[in-house]
């Protein structure tokens, strides 16, 4: 049952308004531009490197958010999952999940890619792989929050991001430090796992909150 | 007490009183606070501007009380199911975005003689409040958002909880980042131990603070008790 579910939300997140390549595709314009308005000095782009690919990371995650609920919201799929089988929060984890793969993943890989271009050490591309991640699993899942409770308002966009900035602060700030102390040689253990300690428990509250913010829209 | 107050008839019966109350306690206490915070002598370091203190810091303190308040009405109304608790954590919204714009404003003020700029990133403080004031916007963005009333309500009750249960993590988060950049030992202002005769006015300008907090959280609500009541007897006037 999960398992349909999930191919379903994988297709659905695959073919959403470009998906993947939508998200890849700003990470890669904001890296380009960037260094247009900061000069193109290599050294200070190299101290900034790896922490403006976390804030463009952490902007990519969330322009695909709106679609998250909204499309199964507005042609009555989400009707039929409310009274389906599954509790709601089990939907609400496998949409988040679908999210993670289909978005998070792909900008995982390119992160690093766009922070070498920027002059970051290549041998942070591991960590920043794994740390992108990390970080995009804590996106999806309070992005989703957010998106699941900008249901009820028809204006999705904008607010989903007032709501959820001030959430994603921990992450941003946990992912940034892990690099920027690999980067400079302090031991980067201790905020990678604050990261992963951040993601999993936003996977394991959030969907309530999804669920609840679901039925509210539906009600 | 709060059972009790949780009957509107009773509660619009006892913030009839206790909003003025509250209100003209808070105009003595903030009035007793400013003669003597401006009668603070300077301080050996701040000189006069330690009394910029006596404005700013009880405005963070009533900024966090006011999102425990809104946190607190928002979980008995979605546990409990009561109007009146929704109207409260409505009211209290604004109030909290208000003082929490209050602190950053102040301190702003502050920052820039003692530490030569208006904002200063790498105090750990100022971005936590900075991320309170943000949670109060995105409230009630979302809020003002909905036009359904009741699912207003539930989606903000959601995400205060989920703004609640965030605070300290943002707050720890934040501190951390600090901790790992720098220690500026200029961003430490007065010190644990302060005179007593800095103490007292902040005291009272905290308490004052509180208390105009309190009256004009009542009187919001009151007025958001009213707001329903006409709604529902134009809705009435019109049916009929």
């Amino acid at each position: 049952m999960i398992g349909v579910l999930l191919k379903r939300e994988l297709a659905l997140a695959w073919g959403r308004g470009g998906g993947a390549a939508l998200a890849v595709g700003f990470l890669a314009c904001a890296s380009v531009m960037l260094p247009l308005s900061l000069g193109p000095e290599p050294a200070r782009l190299a101290r900034v490197a790896s922490g403006v690919a976390w804030v463009v990371l952490a902007l990519a995650s969330l322009l695909s958010l709106e679609r998250m609920f909204e499309r199964d919201f507005e042609d009555g799929a989400l009707d039929l999952l409310c009274l389906g089988p599954l509790p709601l929060e089990v939907v609400a984890t496998v949409k988040c999940l679908a999210q993670w793969v289909v978005v998070g993943a792909p900008l995982a890989l390119a992160t690093p890619i766009a922070a070498i271009a920027l002059g970051a050490k290549p041998q942070a591309a591991p960590l920043l792989t794994l740390a992108a991640a990390l970080g995009g699993l804590a996106f999806a899942f309070v992005g989703g929050a957010g998106a699941a409770l900008a249901l009820a308002s028809r204006r999705g966009g904008l607010l989903i991001a007032l709501i959820v900035l001030p959430l994603l602060t921990p992450p941003v700030i946990f992912g940034g430090a892990a690099v920027e102390s690999f980067q400079i040689g302090l031991p980067w253990l201790a905020p990678l796992l604050m990261l992963g300690a951040y993601a999993l428990a936003a996977a394991a509250l959030t969907p309530f909150a999804m669920a609840a913010a679901c039925r509210n829209a539906l009600s | 007490m709060f059972a009790a107050l949780a009957n509107p008839l009773r509660f619009m019966a006892f913030s009839r009183w206790a909003a003025p109350l509250l209100g003209a306690a808070a105009a003595v206490a903030i009035g007793v606070g400013l003669v003597f915070g401006l009668e603070a002598p300077p301080d050996y370091q701040q000189g006069q501007t330690v009394q910029i203190m006596f404005v700013h810091v009880p405005a963070a303190w009533t900024a966090m009380l006011a999102y425990a308040c809104l946190g607190a009405a928002s979980f008995v109304s979605l546990v409990f199911r009561h109007a009146l608790a929704d109207q409260a954590a409505k009211a209290a919204a604004p109030l909290g975005a208000a003082f929490t714009g209050l602190a950053l404003i102040t301190g702003s003020l502050w920052g820039r003689p003692m530490w030569g700029a208006w904002w200063v990133w790498g105090d750990a403080r100022l971005v936590s409040v900075l991320v309170l004031f943000l949670l109060f916007l995105g409230y009630l963005a979302l809020r003002a958002s909905i036009e359904d009333e009741a699912k207003s309500a539930r989606a903000g009750e959601i995400l205060a909880l989920i703004g609640l249960i965030n605070l300290p993590v943002i707050h720890f988060s934040v501190e951390w980042w600090n901790t790992l950049h720098q220690g500026e030992s200029i961003l430490r202002k007065g010190g644990p131990a302060l005179a007593p005769v800095y103490l007292l006015p902040l005291l009272l300008m905290g308490a004052g603070y509180s208390l105009a907090f309190g009256a004009l959280w009542l009187a919001r609500t009151r007025a958001e008790v009213w707001k329903r009541r006409a709604t529902s007897l134009a809705l009435q006037a019109a049916l009929a």
